[in-house]
């Protein structure tokens, strides 16, 4: 019973965690991951457009996850963060490599890796994790 | 508030592993424990509020409302299931009181249960993590301990707050739950224990955890005119309720959960009470590190001061501010869509007194926080044993 892992959601999802496309408000001027269709600072009077995120950014807080949700098992122990990214938005992500190393405050750069696999025969998941820069 | 409501009755289950009990026994014995303790019969019932957050998901069974009504042979009497994660059961009292103070109710019934145990270990997990951002969150890995240690980790760097205070959050509520014969674990635990048990998500280790529990807890609330009938009713002095955003990372600051800020600020000024005026709280520790951000967003002490209040016994059954006095989420247990009305059932059985070796003498006010996913809701619920009129 994993979750994010039917095929219609990972195709509807797929650009975004490929590629870190978001939106952003160009009368607010405001960027949003995952992307909103719908600025809630200006409303009606927003002016969405799509918006790619650079990836890069600083770790505000993370975390080493030890026990894991399914799907994940192969993983562990693996680093979660939450990255304030350069463009202002904030997003949650696996930070690769030793998760010794993770700390508040260091800098980050995206790098396109394997996120899940769903048993040995299911749907496997590509996204965006990140790096230490 | 408009119409004044009192709860005139109140009662959960034992908490714990009901292997041998299904959903709809154990909130059958919630209800009927809530009716036998304010002598009504179910018959006196007009309208069922019922707290739940994933039946769906825990046991395949939707239409709680019904179900609820039915098992308890309380047809046809309108029944509604509430839902806000971990915060449902709240959400399903403040609905009851609601639906008295628009007129339409005199007497209603507010019921939270959840089944837990029929899952394996990571479906609960995954079950859980429906409260929080399935797109955003839960598919990078993320479970709730992990949210939580995010939370944890920030307010560490930036307030200086310990492990150790951490812990005394845990300790504290395990020496309550001695006291407390319905709860699930009724042992006490030290620092050193909490610190050397398994590391779950750093720095929260499996003893900064509430369980998974099975459980049911229910409250009949009733309008001023049939309440003063009652012996002893418990006056709701204000119920309120805020939202934020689903995701973690959306949010302003990791330190503190601003729903829970809006909805206090809300319950004082409907209330006209203020922290200093409240005798005892229960408040939703999920996670050790919620308790201490909770004390602070509450009022009960100033920003980042929460694990220093801890440290300092303020929160002991006998110190400033009781809190969890009989046992809090992580000794009773978090049946999650049951947690938010048994805090309120244990709320009214302090504040009537009598409440044998749980009782907190010289109580008069209490306030319930109710916590939904990792702060995208908040429920603020304040009891009173007057309804403080000429105030």
């Amino acid at each position: 019973m994993t979750h994010n892992s039917s095929v219609p959601l990972f195709w509807r999802l797929q650009k975004s965690r490929y590629t870190l496309t978001g939106t952003k408000c160009h009368a607010c001027n405001t960027a949003y991951f995952p992307p909103k269709d719908f600025c809630p600072a200006c409303r009606r009077k927003g002016e969405i457009r799509e918006f790619a995120f650079s990836g890069n950014g600083k770790i505000l807080s993370y975390t080493i996850i030890r026990v894991p949700p399914e799907g994940f098992q192969n993983y562990t122990p693996y680093a979660v963060a939450i990255i304030e990214l350069d463009e202002g938005t904030r997003i949650s992500g696996q930070i690769i490599g030793n998760p010794e190393n993770v700390g508040i405050g260091k800098r980050v750069r995206p790098v396109f890796r394997k996120i899940q696999e769903d048993g040995s025969s299911g749907l496997i998941q590509y996204g965006i994790k990140f790096g230490i820069a | 508030m408009t119409r004044k409501v009192a709860v005139v009755g109140a009662g959960y289950t034992r908490f714990g592993e009901h292997w041998e009990r299904s959903l709809r026994d154990l909130s059958t014995e919630a209800g009927a424990l809530a009716l036998a303790d304010s002598r009504l019969s179910g018959k006196d019932i007009q309208a069922l509020y019922v707290g739940n957050m994933s039946a769906g998901r825990f046991i395949g069974q939707e239409h709680l409302g019904a179900l609820g009504a039915d098992h308890a042979g309380l047809t046809p009497l309108p029944a509604t299931r509430c839902e806000a994660a971990c915060a449902s059961g709240a959400l399903a009292f403040r609905n009851a009181c609601l639906a008295i103070q628009s007129g339409k109710y005199d007497i209603v019934m507010a019921a939270g249960a959840e089944k837990m145990t029929d899952l394996k270990g990571t479906d609960a997990i995954a079950t859980l993590m429906g409260a929080g951002d399935q797109e955003w969150e839960s598919s990078i890995g993320l479970t709730f301990t992990g949210l939580y240690a995010l939370m944890a980790r920030a307010h560490m760097a930036k307030y200086g707050t310990t492990r150790e205070q951490m812990a005394m959050v845990s300790v504290n509520n395990h020496r309550n739950g001695v006291r407390n014969d319905r709860a699930q674990f009724r042992y006490e635990i030290t620092v050193d224990k909490v610190l050397s048990s398994p590391m779950i998500a750093d720095p929260l280790t499996l003893l900064d955890c509430s369980p998974i529990t099975d459980g049911a807890a229910a409250v009949i609330l009733a309008s001023e005119e049939i309440a003063r009938k009652f012996e002893n009713p418990i006056w709701v002095l204000s119920s309120s309720q805020a939202s934020d955003s689903l995701a973690l990372h959306d949010r302003q600051s990791l330190t503190e959960i601003n729903a829970t800020r809006v909805a206090v600020r809300n319950a004082f000024r409907e209330s006209g009470l203020g922290p200093g005026d409240i005798d005892l709280a229960e408040v939703h520790d999920c996670f050790s590190i919620n308790e201490i951000i909770a004390l602070e967003d509450l009022g009960f002490c100033r920003k980042g001061e929460g694990g220093k209040f801890v440290e300092q016994g303020k929160i002991s059954r006998d110190g400033e501010m009781p809190v969890n006095t009989t046992g809090g989420l992580k000794s009773v247990g978090h049946p999650v869509g049951a947690t938010g009305i048994r805090q309120l059932a244990d709320l009214t059985m302090q504040l009537r007194g009598g409440y044998g070796p749980l009782q907190v003498s010289g109580c008069r006010t209490g306030l319930a926080l109710n916590i939904g996913g990792s702060g995208a809701t908040s429920v603020v619920t304040i009891l009173g044993n007057s309804d403080l009129k000429g105030r």
